[in-house]
């Protein structure tokens, strides 16, 4: 049994939070993004948040090491775009090995380093992998709903990519997350598929969609339920949602999935719904209290927050998650 | 299991019968099939909503069919559901036997479908491979119940097909046995064979057997299958399906295809019904079909067919027989010549009158060129009912039959099989009200002298379709001179020609030879010969315009020039035998495909000929649309898909192939020495063109196409048989109830499937046992135009007219024994729909024609092959060119 098996059975695992809300304090600027190496880079890069890990490679170590600190058991490395399918808006496809490899690693000496402090509480790294901005199940054009901009290969054969990439750099895991199209999660899933068997090896997979709105499906439609069902097909490590609502609103949907699967369930809220303002204002103790209801009710394995939630965040989350057992699962039986 | 569309569906021991919807089905719903071949999605999408609407908890969708790009049609339809929360909330059942149609649509829809259907059919590798890219995108399975043998047909194959896919699944790909459902093959029963009397219980105790012994699984099915020989009947039909799902679902089928609309409540069913459709379905006694049968009469569909309109029974008597001869509707007709019987004076009257008149629109309308063939012919059935039906009312009035205005002898020559053309040109003057002597097929000329005198014929009609045939119609009229007849002689078949009617037979024969090229024509060509006024004159005329071609055609003739045959050799095809790419086949020796199914051969078919053999010309599929013929092209083809079905849902009709792949060399220029490590086990013997052609375009000959022994190199080539068994059996079962038309059509549809085997069995060679291209993604169409790498030219067409190599083939692949098929004293197949022939791999092979030969070659021939100069020209003759 590998070691995040082990550690799921011992107690409820925290996830980090986000890395975009981190990254903003820092205000990094169009030459900041570019840095040396791609100064003369034809296309403007600002805001390409996965491109930092290159060029400002030390403050995507500083935020792992605050949440590691804060006590997340578990960071996401700095990839959520980081396929030739989201890297095309910048033109980086080609750069899209050495971006997760690179941010798999820097996770990775991170995590080694705090695991070497703490022993008894092994860290670590998962291969964060985003949706795209395409989706496979639905047509962007109103006028014609048959068609579609992305298809599963090319998907499949994008996220491949990324996969040896993360696991060349060291990633432990890998994280399917943020799914607002199961379509799209199935190539993702049929592409880590390819690569365990290509490198016979087995690889941890966590999956977390996202459940859109007030009428409790994904983007694509489907319910809570049938999102599990389609994906149920993989063993997986754990499965659960992220994104779009705040804790409180997203308690209904785990516990749609919670007594129908024997994954472990996972949950990684924003802090709250955006403002006027589009910031996310909700604090670490209205978000831990809410969290804790999931926790009285036996809801959660793995834990952390998405966006808006800082390392203050997921220090009230930790404390709280270690007062509780973790929900029964499969792998305690 | 756990399936999911938008919305999730659960089965489990406490659910109930879960209903599949399948009028999105290409196969199954002319209708679904039209809208998606004319891409009215709009429309194809209000079916599936209908369904979905109606209770249907999982949707079946079939693109499967030749007339539309299926993968295509697959994804195009399963994106437009995507887009419809009305529809997707149920989960889909990807439909197809084709694997590629599977996967393009497992890459499109977002929840956990249900793949339908793989199995053993092709081996393990493949089923474990298909099983495990299913697991992998994440779908539930059908497994069909059929192995590299066949289908399960029986309890215990379907036990130990459904055990043995169980244990592979389960262990060796570790597919989730909650996500196998296996579809246990429901067969008709109450057909009036004993092979199929037991086929409802013994799904049912299969169910049994596989819920109670396979962990997790589910049982599927398509129930209609079941009630299949009561189509028409929907009384019974519906009793049956609820009996049958009654003790089927009792037994643990869980899920299935109903027709809802076709579904009778158990308990609401009549007693006496109930108890004789439960003893047909549990087989309780050995009388259960003969008495289901007879009371089925007395039993009325409950729900009559929409959109059929019968305004035409309010009209006069006369008016509805004439419209049920033109229409081809026998479903009234006994009805109205028997209330027209009441009121002639006499039986015969009917005949003469009402039927004569109604036949007599058919012949104007037909003359016309506004009916056509295939409806003449249905015109007929509908006659010959209702003569049968009066015929012993006028026999017990005055002792005779009517009387026919002439008797036509009709025979397929010695040594030829084939007989689709002379059974509609008999069914076409029988209608006409000629009388049919028909001898059927390999009649030897003496016979068809004999049977002549006896029955005191008027006409002789002679039909053949392979090369021979020819001389034996050259035989007979030489025959019929000798023993001074005078009766006109109607030739006909595909080999025959006006040409050589005109130059080989009729001068034979000093009264009248007739060269009929279509069904069509033979009315008014036997009209005019038997016509006592204008006999005379007709026949002269005939004999001066058969003359004068004559004679224009031997001209044309020795326009041409040919060189000799050694000359030709020095002008071969060639190929640069160093940079030649030969492939070694994967696989060397004999074979016999063991595992062969109607079913997928179907995509193979061409449909043009087929209508061709119907005198409609055009080509496959703008021939639907034509402004003339499509009309009656639809019909028929629909018609011609319609029997397809039931032929493959009652395996009425057996492919069988065996082909050989071999070492070959190139040697004496002509011959190809065939060998086996070496060893030569056979020769071929191939026809050069000599022809003198222009500077720089060869004379070739198929031995061409392989490497010659100097050459150094080891080259391959191969030979096939493909037959379609069971026609004769089927034509003859229609024929029998007095069904031409169905009985024609049969033929015709076995003869295509030979096409479409053949075609098939190439690709195979092709991409498999020769494989010498992997990569090939042709469509049927391109099959058709033969847009492949390599050929497969067959003895006695253009490339080897040459029948005798058909021996050799014999011989090399033992083909009697592998697979039965024969040769007769002419070469020709039996059974007919067959084709056989050899495999060229070399990207430069091609089809060629090879024209005429001359005496030389003929010589030259006889001594290779070891044979008689005689016994050479006999079989050479029609390729000899005129001295």
């Amino acid at each position: 049994m590998s070691n995040i098996h082990k550690a799921l059975q011992d107690r409820i695992l925290v996830l980090d939070g986000a890395m975009g809300t981190m990254l903003q304090q820092y205000k990094f600027n169009e030459e900041d993004f570019r840095g040396e190496r791609f100064k003369d880079y034809p296309t403007p890069l600002q805001g390409n948040n996965d491109l930092l890990s290159l060029t400002q490679p030390e403050a995507i170590k500083t935020i792992h090491g605050k949440y590691f600190e804060a006590g997340a058991d578990i960071v996401e490395t700095n990839t959520f775009s980081g396929t030739t399918i989201a890297m095309a808006d910048y033109q980086m496809e080609d750069l899209v090995y050495e971006l997760n490899y690179e941010s798999a690693k820097i996770a990775k000496e991170v995590a080694d380093e705090f695991t070497k402090r703490e022993p008894n509480k092994p860290r670590f790294v998962a291969g964060s992998i985003g949706p795209t901005n395409r989706t496979a199940s639905m047509s962007p054009d109103v006028n014609d709903p048959g068609y579609r901009a992305v298809t599963f290969d090319e998907l499949r054969i994008a996220y491949k990519q990324q996969v040896e990439a993360l696991l060349d750099g060291g990633a432990d895991l890998l994280l399917v997350e943020t799914v607002f199209d199961t379509l799209n999660a199935k190539a993702a899933l049929f592409a880590i598929e390819e690569v365990k068997e290509e490198r016979n090896i087995d690889v941890p997979i966590m999956l977390s969609g996202t459940i859109t709105d007030a009428s409790g499906r994904t983007l694509s439609g489907q319910t809570a339920e049938a999102f599990l069902i389609s994906v149920s097909h993989i063993p997986l490590l754990s499965i659960g949602f992220n994104c779009a609502l705040g804790a409180n609103l997203l308690q209904p949907h785990l516990e749609a999935i919670a007594n129908k699967t024997d994954f472990a369930i996972s949950a990684h809220p924003n802090a709250g719904l955006p403002n006027a303002f589009g910031e996310y204002d909700e604090t670490a103790e209205e978000m831990g209290e809410q969290i804790e209801e999931y926790l009285k009710k036996d809801l959660i394995n793995i834990i952390g927050g998405c966006c808006g939630t800082t390392p203050e965040h997921i220090r009230t989350i930790a404390d709280i998650a270690a007062k509780y057992k973790p929900r029964p699962h499969a792998e305690l039986v | 299991m756990r399936l999911s569309g938008l919305e999730p569906l659960i089965l489990n021991e406490n659910s109930n019968f879960i209903n599949i919807g399948e009028r999105t089905n290409v196969a199954g719903s002319r209708k679904f099939l039209r809208l998606i071949k004319d891409e009215q999605f709009d429309e194809a999408l209000a079916i599936a909503r209908h369904q979905v609407d109606g209770g249907a908890q999982i949707i079946d969708i079939n693109m499967d069919d030749g007339l539309i790009d299926g993968k295509e049609s697959m994804v195009r339809f399963l994106n437009l559901i995507a887009a419809e929360p009305d529809i997707s909330r149920v989960p889909i059942m990807i439909d197809s036997s084709k694997w590629e149609i599977i996967e393009a649509g497992l890459k499109v829809v977002q929840g956990k479908c249900v793949v339908n259907s793989i199995s053993l059919k092709e081996g393990e590798e493949k089923f474990i491979w298909e099983a495990k890219q299913i697991k992998r995108y994440g779908a539930a399975v059908v497994i069909m119940a059929f192995d590299e043998v066949g289908q399960a047909d029986n309890y215990d194959r379907r036990l130990e097909i459904c055990k043995r896919s169980y244990d592979v699944l389960v262990n060796k790909v570790g597919f989730p046995s909650e996500d196998i459902i296996f579809d246990l093959n429901i067969f008709p029963v109450a057909t009036g064979m004993d092979e199929h009397k037991r086929n409802a219980i013994d799904f049912i105790e299969a169910t049994r057997w596989v819920r109670e012994n396979l962990p997790n699984v589910s049982v599927s099915g398509g129930v209609s299958n079941v009630s299949f020989s009561f189509r028409g009947n929907d009384g019974v039909r519906e009793a049956m399906h609820s009996v049958f799902l009654y003790y089927a679902i009792q037994a643990g089928m869980n899920m299935g295809i109903v027709n809802p609309a076709l579904l009778e409540i158990y308990d609401d069913i009549p007693k006496d019904l109930l108890e004789h459709v439960e003893d047909v379905i549990l087989d309780r006694r050995d009388d259960a079909t003969e008495r289901l049968l007879d009371f089925a009469e007395t039993v009325k569909g409950s729900k009559v067919e929409k959109g059929v309109d019968l305004s035409w029974r309010e009209n006069s008597i006369q008016d509805r027989i004439t419209h049920a001869l033109v229409k081809g509707i026998d479903a009234f007709i006994i009805e109205d010549v028997e209330a027209a019987r009441l009121q002639a004076e006499k039986p015969i009257d009917v005949i003469e009158g009402n039927l004569m008149i109604g036949m007599n629109v058919v012949g104007d309308l037909f003359g016309a060129g506004k009916m056509f063939l295939p409806q003449v012919v249905k015109s007929a059935r509908v006659m010959k009912k209702a003569v049968g039906y009066l015929n012993p009312f006028i026999e017990a009035e005055k002792g005779e039959f009517q009387q026919a205005i002439g008797k036509v002898l009709m025979a397929t020559v010695k040594g030829d099989v084939h007989d689709i053309g002379k059974n509609i040109v008999s069914v076409v003057l029988a209608c006409n009200n000629y009388e049919i002597v028909d001898l059927g097929v390999m009649v030897p000329p003496e016979k068809i002298i004999a049977e002549a005198k006896a029955h005191n014929v008027d006409v002789i009609g002679l039909s053949g379709l392979i090369t021979p045939s020819l001389d034996e119609m050259v035989y007979l009229a030489k025959e019929m001179e000798r023993q001074n007849f005078s009766l006109p002689l109607l030739i006909g078949g595909a080999t025959t020609s006006k040409a050589h009617t005109a130059v080989k037979i009729d001068p034979q024969y000093k009264n009248a030879v007739v060269h009929v090229n279509d069904a069509s024509r033979a009315v008014t060509v036997v009209g005019d010969l038997l016509n006592k006024k204008t006999a005379n004159a007709y026949v002269a005329n005939l004999k001066k315009d058969y003359d004068e071609f004559r004679t224009k055609f031997l001209k044309r003739g020795k326009e041409k020039s040919y060189i000799s045959i050694n000359q030709a050799r020095k002008r071969k095809f060639k190929i640069n035998w160093e940079t030649s790419q030969i492939a070694k086949p994967n696989e060397l020796g004999v074979q016999v495909l063991k595992q062969l199914s109607l079913k997928e051969l179907e995509p193979f078919i061409d449909w043009s000929p087929f209508f061709r053999s119907w005198d409609l010309h055009g080509k496959f599929p703008d021939i639907l649309t034509d402004k003339v013929v499509g009309e009656q092209a639809t019909i028929m083809y629909h018609e011609a898909q319609a029997m397809i079905k039931e032929i493959i849902a009652k395996q009425l009709l057996k492919p069988r192939a065996v082909f050989g792949l071999f070492e070959a060399n190139a040697i004496h220029d002509d011959d190809i020495s065939v060998q086996k490590k070496g060893k030569e086990i056979a020769v071929f013997r191939t026809l050069r063109q000599q022809l003198s052609k222009r500077e720089g375009i060869p004379n070739i000959a198929l031995a061409d196409f392989i490497a010659p022994k100097d050459s150094g190199k080891t080259d391959y080539m191969g030979a096939f048989c493909v037959a379609i068994f069971g026609a004769q059996e089927l034509a003859d079962s229609y024929k029998a109830k007095e069904d031409d038309y169905n009985a024609i059509m049969a033929q015709a549809i076995a003869d295509r499937f030979a096409e479409a085997l053949a075609e098939y069995l190439h690709k195979q060679v092709r991409t498999k046992h020769w494989g010498y291209t992997t990569d090939e993604n042709l469509t049927n169409d391109d099959l058709i135009k033969e847009s492949y790498k390599g050929i497969r030219p067959a003895p006695g067409y253009p490339a080897c007219p040459d029948h005798l190599e058909k021996e050799t083939i014999w011989e090399l692949l033992e083909v009697e024994k592998l697979i039965g098929v024969t040769l007769t004293e002419s070469l020709a197949m039996w059974p007919a729909a067959a084709v056989s022939g050899y495999y060229f791999g070399n990207p430069e092979a091609k089809y060629f024609g090879l024209g005429k030969i001359t005496d030389d070659q003929v010589t030259d021939y006889s001594v290779r092959k070891g044979i008689t100069k005689e016994k050479a020209r006999k079989w050479l003759h029609p390729t000899i060119a005129e001295e």
